[in-house]
């Protein structure tokens, strides 16, 4: 995982509440096996022409196909972002598209996990201050925003100065890039020995019995 | 007298928790024991081939049970062995091999305990109360209605799982929902919990774990409690979790992996501590009156989107927020609604009975209850899709195959299917569709396809008559003709 600390990036406004996972990237593509290669097929209905033929015609209208929003690393949208499965290729496909980080008023849970785990910075706002971030960069695609993640602000150049806040592991993690596998291992004496104990809990086990 | 209390009152959330704990550092998320993780063909691929890229190990293959789901056509035995679709069958091909290579237990398409994922752990009774349960699949919180604390998860968390048998997990917040009283004449688990949905909204529990009780969540089947805890998802929840009890113990009993004998004891003893104690605080509380409810229908492309059979269309007016009128507006357009319509004047194409959340057999007893004797209206496409095997046995020992194939439905094989159409099973554009799955997002069932979730007698009386019907009135009406 890439260690981040300080985004300065235009962003792309997508005022919507609920976006839901299977918008942000279609079942079909959950039938790949690899973990790359996601990017293409974000927001896939809305952002092709699927009356096409092989639906490789993009929709002008859609806000990400706009060429002047295309090398945004910043996705802002409304409430309740990434709810529905647990699908974690919408966070490869947020990632691999080019996004480092999205604000939001709130998140679903286990997107907000995910997103995590791909290094990718969560913002939670408040509804006004997205409200103000949505219509500067709706009004100018050029608007830049800055999130600082080590100070928990964000920022931009016409005075907009918010705080959010984030869990200090997430952050710890975020900014030096850290693999939780790794980091659990380092508790490996305490799981043995939790495990020695919990092993005689038969209930625990999910296959005490085979008929 | 009973002994004064030795420590402060708990819920059975804070029990399970604190009976999982592995380690608390300072700082950090506490890291979780995971008793059971059930793995499924399509959030599993990258995760076993980050542990062979790392060269790790499962540490405990005992630990993972695994079945093919999502991606299996329903359609005949042979077409689930000879997959057309290339890229599905390579998912299956790879789950395949993964479970040899790594030694986890796999339940193959043509396997008696064959399934999806939720419907499995607890038909082979390796769901249990007071376990830790994950899979990578958000209706993982299907497993709570045992008790359990069961959560769905990431593709990096599933390969964490696989590498230590842990999670580092934040603690939750604890919300109970209390529904008591009893449930009027037609009136099913769905309809409260899509009620539920409605009242606290989809991101109404996010970073809760919700507790259901009251007397009619007791007087539930675990068929029916299982229904409700698979949609706390859909509220937002981390989990839904319903206390241990006789119904519980009953249905695991002589489950191929429930304990026996002296074991079964020990363990029924242990379950029965569980339940939250008198006294203990919830961070929030909601109560329901079971009388006060009906049966439900969604009308939008979100489970919050949630009216009752009896009631309209909602208009702009009802939008709670300012954000609710933009998402109502996009909805009616999608679903090619006008507020204001009666739920009951509104016309189906389809009718899927099926998914975790209503594929199980008192399901579909109820469904076959409902079209006994009849037909299904013309035009109308309807297919039982059994949520397992062991489902789809026991509903053709019983004869429910012959009243739904009579009545012109189709009877598959198991699987996901049309629930969210990764198999050839998906809507048209524009087709409508009486769901008893969960989730009724845009193109959910298929690209341009609208999606009204029902509870099974819903869908049933919907196949007959070809639109949304009141269970309410249609039953009275059958008892009379009887
Ligand atoms: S039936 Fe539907 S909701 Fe349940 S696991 Fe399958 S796809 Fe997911």
């Amino acid at each position: 995982m890439e260690p981040i600390n300080i985004l300065t990036s235009t962003a792309v406004p997508l005022p919507l509440p609920n976006i839901d996972t299977d918008q942000i990237i279609p079942k079909q593509f959950l039938k790949r096996i690899e973990r790359t290669g996601y990017g293409d097929f974000l927001f896939f209905d809305w952002r092709y022409d699927l009356d096409t033929p092989d639906h490789v015609e993009e929709r002008k209208d859609f806000v990400l196909n706009k060429p002047e929003y295309k090398s945004a690393e910043i996705l802002i949208a409304e409430k309740n972002f990434g709810c529905g499965s647990s699908r974690e290729h919408a966070a490869w496909a947020l990632q691999q598209y080019g996004f480092r980080a999205v604000i939001a008023p709130t998140f679903a849970d286990i997107f907000f996990s995910n997103a995590g785990k791909n290094g990718m910075i969560l913002c939670r706002l408040s509804e006004d201050e997205v409200k103000t971030l949505l219509e500067r960069s709706t009004a100018n695609p050029e608007h830049k925003i800055t999130i600082n993640l080590e100070a928990q602000t964000v920022t931009d150049e016409q005075g907009f100065n918010a705080k959010f806040e984030i869990d200090p592991f997430r952050k710890y993690c975020l900014l030096n890039g850290l693999d939780d596998i790794g980091l659990t291992l380092r508790h490996v004496k305490s799981l043995d020995k939790f495990e020695d104990k919990h092993n005689k809990e038969f209930w625990s086990a999910p296959k005490t019995a085979t008929a | 007298m009973s002994k004064a209390p030795q420590s402060a009152p708990k819920t059975l959330f804070e029990k399970v928790w604190q009976q999982h704990v592995v380690a608390e550092p300072e700082g950090e998320p506490t890291i979780l024991y995971i008793d059971l993780h059930l793995v499924h063909e399509v959030t599993s691929p990258q995760a076993f081939e980050g542990l062979r890229m790392a060269g790790r190990k499962l540490r405990r293959s005992d630990r993972h049970i695994a079945t093919v789901d999502h991606n299996v056509p329903t359609t005949s035995a042979y077409d689930r062995l000879h997959i057309v679709d290339q890229i599905s069958a390579t998912q299956v091909n790879t789950l395949r091999k993964n479970c040899a290579d790594f030694g986890v237990e796999f339940f193959d398409v043509q396997d008696a305990s064959q399934g999806i994922v939720h419907m499995i752990g607890p038909e082979l009774g390796a769901t249990k109360p007071g376990m830790t349960i994950v899979c990578g699949d958000s209706h993982t919180s299907t497993h709570g209605a045992f008790g359990a604390l069961a959560f769905g998860i990431g593709t990096s968390e599933v390969e964490h799982v696989m590498a230590t048998q842990t999670l580092p997990q934040s603690k939750p917040k604890t919300f109970r929902i209390t529904v008591d009283g009893e449930l009027p004449f037609g009136v099913t688990a769905k309809d409260i919990i899509l009620d539920i949905i409605g009242k606290i909204g989809t991101d109404g529990a996010t970073g809760h774990v919700i507790e259901y009780a009251g007397s009619a969540i007791c007087a539930l089947s675990m068929e029916g409690r299982m229904t409700i805890c698979n949609m706390s998802i859909e509220a937002g929840a981390r989990a839904g979790m319903i206390a241990p009890d006789e119904t519980t113990f009953a249905y695991l009993n002589g489950r191929r992996f429930s304990p026996t004998g002296a074991a079964w004891n020990e363990a029924v003893a242990h379950w029965k501590a569980l339940p939250t104690d008198e006294g203990a605080v919830f961070d929030r509380e909601l109560h329901i009156d079971a009388a006060t409810l009906a049966p439900a229908v969604t009308w939008g492309t979100s489970p919050g989107m949630t009216t009752t059979i009896d009631a309209k269309v909602p208009t702009l007016e009802d939008a709670r927020s300012e954000a609710d009128r933009k998402s109502f507006a996009r909805a009616y357009e999608y679903m090619d609604l006008k507020p204001g319509t009666p739920m009951e004047e509104i016309k189906i194409d389809t009718v899927f009975l099926g998914s975790c959340t209503n594929g199980r057999i008192e399901d579909l007893r109820a469904a076959a209850a409902v079209i006994k004797g009849h037909h299904i209206a013309t035009k109308i496409r309807a297919m039982v899709v059994p949520g397992s095997q062991a489902v789809k046995h026991q509903a053709e020992k019983e004869g429910l195959d012959t009243i739904f194939k009579s009545a012109g439905f189709e009877w598959r094989e198991p699987g996901c299917s049309m629930c969210l159409g990764m198999n050839p099973d998906i809507l048209q554009p524009g087709e409508r569709c009486a769901s008893t799955s969960n989730r009724n997002f845009e193109g959910r069932q298929g690209r341009g396809g609208r999606t009204h979730l029902v509870s099974p007698e819903m869908a049933a009386a919907a196949a007959i008559t070809g639109h949304f019907t009141d269970i309410r009135k249609w039953k009275q009406a059958e008892g009379a003709k009887r």
